[in-house]
């Protein structure tokens, strides 16, 4: 019985590794910031929510990646409710392009994610410099945008993996 | 061209109206609590203050928690890069030694003289009682340039603070929360603090840059900066008390921007590594009554 109830929990985590892996981003950050490499920096919840979002979107909750954004807004110290603004907008992309598309292809998806980047992060950055008067470095957010644009190709292929050992071969 | 407009409503109107089965809450219902949130985080409501300090103790411990094994990763890697440089340094910390000793007995005879001629003149500035700090989460954000510290309200941190490391200037407190407070690094673009510039007594806004370098901002009156010169804080506006070190000098030259000004692009290097801050010094300063 102690067995099956382990083997069940087991089974709960292995499902739920998005959402760990979303919580443990924000409490610490996927940056490599420490590494102190110049000018790279990328935003890993956007690409995990967005992915999420639009293969498997009961797999992260609206409700956790509101809390997630609240954390975010915390560690990061930004005003809070900003990421989490961003990220259900992301949310709100990634069900637009699951609901318009007929046959999922993986560069239309790339392209997709790259518009939607830029479009919650003028927005994200807009309110805080319009209302909350941050001074932001535009070079830096640019190349964040950049590699977060260009490390989603690879981060697709590795939740593709997951995917299919997990899930099985289909999506939504 | 009708059709494709309606496909265009309905599939947004699906993606963020529409809850799904096995979603709990509706996303622009969400969206609209998250604006709500950033509105009423402008006004002081104490509701919405209680709610913030819980929200920020609880992230801030967890955060630390999460973030020991980066941290464990973090130590190894600057362990390894400074076993590179271990004997390039030791060499010249040997010979800079020998120039502190003569330096600090001259320093000693300074220090005592100033304070004996402040006192005649009133202007005497003690610190309060030093609090040592522990760095709990430090993320190096292009965008934001601040840490987050063991200390709050209960170890009586106060907003404005200075926060010191090794003697060294390193940022002010900007959050206070009970157990926890943030600083805001003089790195951050958002920091600007009243320098004087010595030799000279040059007064200036020092500025951050977002990166390990700051900058030189305003100038009451154009002179000549050397590469050698040293920036102090001036104890302008009574933030901080005058003459704590915070960096020198690397470069400095005019250049004329596109409306043909003259822009001073004068840069500098703090005397603190803010990559590699642990343990931190927060001090107030008052001036003495007595």
């Amino acid at each position: 019985m102690g067995r099956f109830q382990n083997i069940t929990l087991l089974k709960k985590i292995i499902i739920n590794i998005p959402i760990l892996i979303l919580f443990v981003s924000v409490l610490n950050e996927f940056d490599f910031n420490y590494l102190e490499t110049k000018y790279f920096s990328f935003n890993f919840p956007f690409i995990l929510i967005f992915y999420w979002s639009l293969k498997k979107s009961e797999i992260l909750g609206y409700g956790y990646i509101f809390i997630a954004g609240l954390i975010n807004d915390v560690v990061i110290g930004f005003p809070m409710g900003i990421s989490s603004f961003c990220y259900l907008l992301i949310c709100g992309f990634a069900a637009y392009l699951r609901n318009i598309t007929l046959r999922p292809n993986i560069f239309q998806d790339w392209f997709f994610f790259l518009f939607t980047i830029l479009v919650t992060n003028s927005l994200m950055y807009s309110l805080l410099v319009l209302f909350f008067d941050f001074e932001l470095y535009y070079n830096n957010l640019l190349l964040n945008l950049l590699f977060t644009f260009l490390l989603y190709i690879v981060f697709a292929y590795i939740f593709e993996i997951y995917h299919k050992l997990v899930f099985g071969k289909s999506h939504d | 061209m009708e059709p494709s407009r309606d496909d265009f409503v309905i599939a947004i109107r699906s993606a963020f109206l529409n809850k799904s089965n096995k979603q709990r809450f509706s996303l622009i219902g969400l969206i609209f609590f998250s604006l709500l949130l950033l509105i009423l985080g402008r006004f002081n409501l104490t509701v919405i203050n209680y709610t913030k300090i819980v929200i920020k103790e609880t992230a801030y411990r967890s955060s630390f928690i999460i973030s020991g094994p980066e941290n464990f990763v973090k130590k190894i890697y600057y362990n390894i890069e400074s076993h590179f440089e271990l004997y390039d340094d030791y060499v010249n910390n040997k010979k800079k030694l020998q120039d502190f000793k003569v330096q600090k007995l001259e320093n000693d005879f300074i220090l005592s003289e100033n304070i004996r001629l402040k006192k005649i003149i009133n202007d005497y500035v003690i610190e309060s009682e030093e609090i040592i700090a522990k760095v709990l989460i430090d993320k190096k954000s292009p965008f934001l340039r601040s840490v987050v510290l063991n200390k709050g309200s209960r170890s009586k941190i106060k907003l404005g603070m200075a926060v010191l490391e090794n003697n060294y200037l390193v940022g002010k407190i900007v959050e206070v929360n009970y157990l926890t407070s943030r600083a805001l690094l003089l790195s951050d673009l958002n920091s600007k603090i009243p320098v004087s510039i010595e030799p000279g007594n040059i007064q200036s806004i020092l500025s951050g840059t977002g990166k390990n370098k700051g900058i030189i901002q305003y100038f009451k009156e154009e002179k000549d900066i050397t590469g050698e010169s040293i920036v102090y804080t001036s104890g302008s506006g009574e933030i901080f008390k005058e003459g704590i070190p915070i960096g020198k000098i690397v470069s400095s030259k005019t250049k004329t921007t596109y409306d043909e000004e003259k822009e001073n692009d004068t840069k500098i290097i703090f005397f603190s590594d803010f990559s590699q801050l642990q343990f931190v010094k927060i001090v107030a300063f008052k001036k003495d009554n007595n």
